[in-house]
């Protein structure tokens, strides 16, 4: 594949035959990563984990595709214990890190970290969520999850609701679902809307997109809703998180007029956003989505590092 | 009155140094801080002339900083802000080098990223770095976190 030796900072790093091949290949890879079969295709190599921020989902399915592919990973999972806490720069802790390592996955609390990091190191670079900047290997995630439910990524009506602002899954997500010709319907609190940065891309792509702030018009006809938490660590200050905090919810009320079809996502955590008696649901796809994320990422650092890349 | 002689006495020419000239009236300040502003030695005297009369626009500014001659990457910012402005070198009171400013691909070290939270805002050795991504009007964008800028003036140092 393409990828080979490749970093991955944004999802425009990719183009559609490569996000299709990257799918193809990930669910091909569903029963190694279910732990049926073994391949080795990362025998020998090792990933660098830095988690500079906290993270659950994203550094275990990291963790889980590399050694279900037999390679292994060193890692820092709590930046507390390590120089950083000292004053050492990301730039020295990158230098370091790429020169142990095979490739780097990084998580990091600002804004445009991958790409300096990308810059900084003579290996491969994958962006596992800089900031509120992006998150591409979620989008990756997020449309396999898609393509499952639907059989298809174009042509959908996809409602995404939440923290459009800050939301870094977001920011990711609509870019592809536009590359993939889809209709998409923004619902957010108003201070919480989709930033200029991220509209003028859209705009360059000549995106179907529309604002529609009330829900149950949004819901109509649509294929996906894809909830977002409100990303309470990124905002300036708390007064302007108490202000938007809970103010929507997804619970069976809601669900009760939507088409049969209609699967709802979520990169997770959620806080509120969802209560949890929609999980019993035909609707709720979050946690296979989760799941996703483990062959999604093996596809992806097969492609990069991997024997047949 | 505003014929040869009388522009003279109000700007002198400089030995060494640097000359911008057709700066749109009342901009020759924010050129400054390109330029180098506040980080100027004392060696290096700044004239300011505004509001000239000029014959190719009507009005416009003068900057003329003696002993430094600017940077590729400081010319092409005046762009930014002065797109029909000219940098003359001078070298013992002579022109070496005269062109007018040209909008590059790339704005690197000049501008600050609006975006408080860009990695380039932080204690990193990284300097901003920007796309020019519209001409008209001009449109940035940061190369590291998407950041979309079109207004400058706040974001010079």
């Amino acid at each position: 594949m393409r990828l080979a030796g490749r970093d991955l900072v944004a999802i425009e790093d990719l183009d559609r035959p490569v996000i299709e091949e990257l799918l193809d290949s990930a669910r091909s890879l569903i029963p190694a990563a279910e732990g049926t079969a073994a391949p080795r295709t990362l025998e020998g190599k090792l990933v660098a984990m830095a988690f500079l921020e906290p993270s659950t989902r994203t550094r275990l399915s990291f963790e889980a595709a590399v050694q279900r592919l037999g390679g292994r990973c060193v890692t820092i999972a709590d930046p507390a214990a390590t120089s950083i806490r000292k004053g050492e720069t990301l730039s020295d802790t990158i230098r370091m890190i790429s020169s142990y390592s095979d490739a780097l996955v990084l998580r990091h609390p600002n804004s445009g970290a991958a790409r300096l990091a990308a810059d900084l190191s003579d290996r491969p670079v994958i962006n596992a969520g800089d900031g509120s900047h992006q998150h591409p290997t979620q989008t990756l995630t997020d449309l396999a999850a898609i393509r499952e439910a639907h059989g298809t990524l174009s042509g959908l009506r996809i409602v995404v609701l939440g923290d459009l602002k800050y939301g870094r899954a977001v920011h990711s997500l609509i870019w592809a679902l536009a590359l993939f010709g889809n209709e998409i319907v923004l619902t957010s609190p108003p201070s919480l809307r989709l930033p200029e940065s991220a509209r003028h891309r859209l705009r360059a792509l000549g995106a179907r997109v529309q604002e529609e702030p009330e829900l149950s018009r949004a819901l109509a006809g649509a294929d996906i809703l894809y909830v977002t938490r409100i990303q309470r660590e990124r905002f300036p200050d708390e007064t302007e998180y108490r202000k938007v905090a809970g103010s929507y919810r997804i619970d069976r009320t809601t669900l009760d007029a939507v088409g049969p079809g209609l699967r709802v996502l979520h990169p997770l955590p959620r806080l509120g956003e969802i209560a949890p008696e929609v999980d019993r649901t035909p609707h709720a796809l979050y946690f296979r989505q989760a799941f996703l994320g483990v062959p999604v990422r093996m596809a992806l650092l097969q492609a990069i590092l991997g024997e047949g890349g | 009155m505003e014929s040869g002689p009388a522009r003279e006495l109000k700007i002198t020419p400089i030995r060494n140094g640097t000359v911008i000239d057709h700066i749109p009236e009342g901009l020759a300040l924010e050129v400054l801080r390109i330029v180098g502003g506040g980080r100027l030695g004392r060696d290096s005297t700044v004239s300011i002339a505004l509001h000239v009369r000029s014959a190719k626009q009507e009005w416009k500014d003068i900057l003329k900083v003696e002993n430094v001659e600017i940077s590729d990457r400081a010319a092409n910012a005046i762009a930014l802000l002065a797109p029909s402005a000219t940098i003359s070198i001078i070298r013992e009171y002579t022109v070496r080098e005269k062109h007018p400013v040209s909008l590059p691909d790339r704005i690197d070290g000049i501008l600050r990223c609006p975006n408080l939270e860009c990695i380039t805002n932080q204690a990193e050795p990284v300097e901003s770095s920007f796309e020019v991504i519209h001409q008209r009007p001009i449109r940035l964008r940061c190369r590291y976190c998407d950041e979309l800028v079109t207004n400058f003036l706040p974001q010079l140092p």
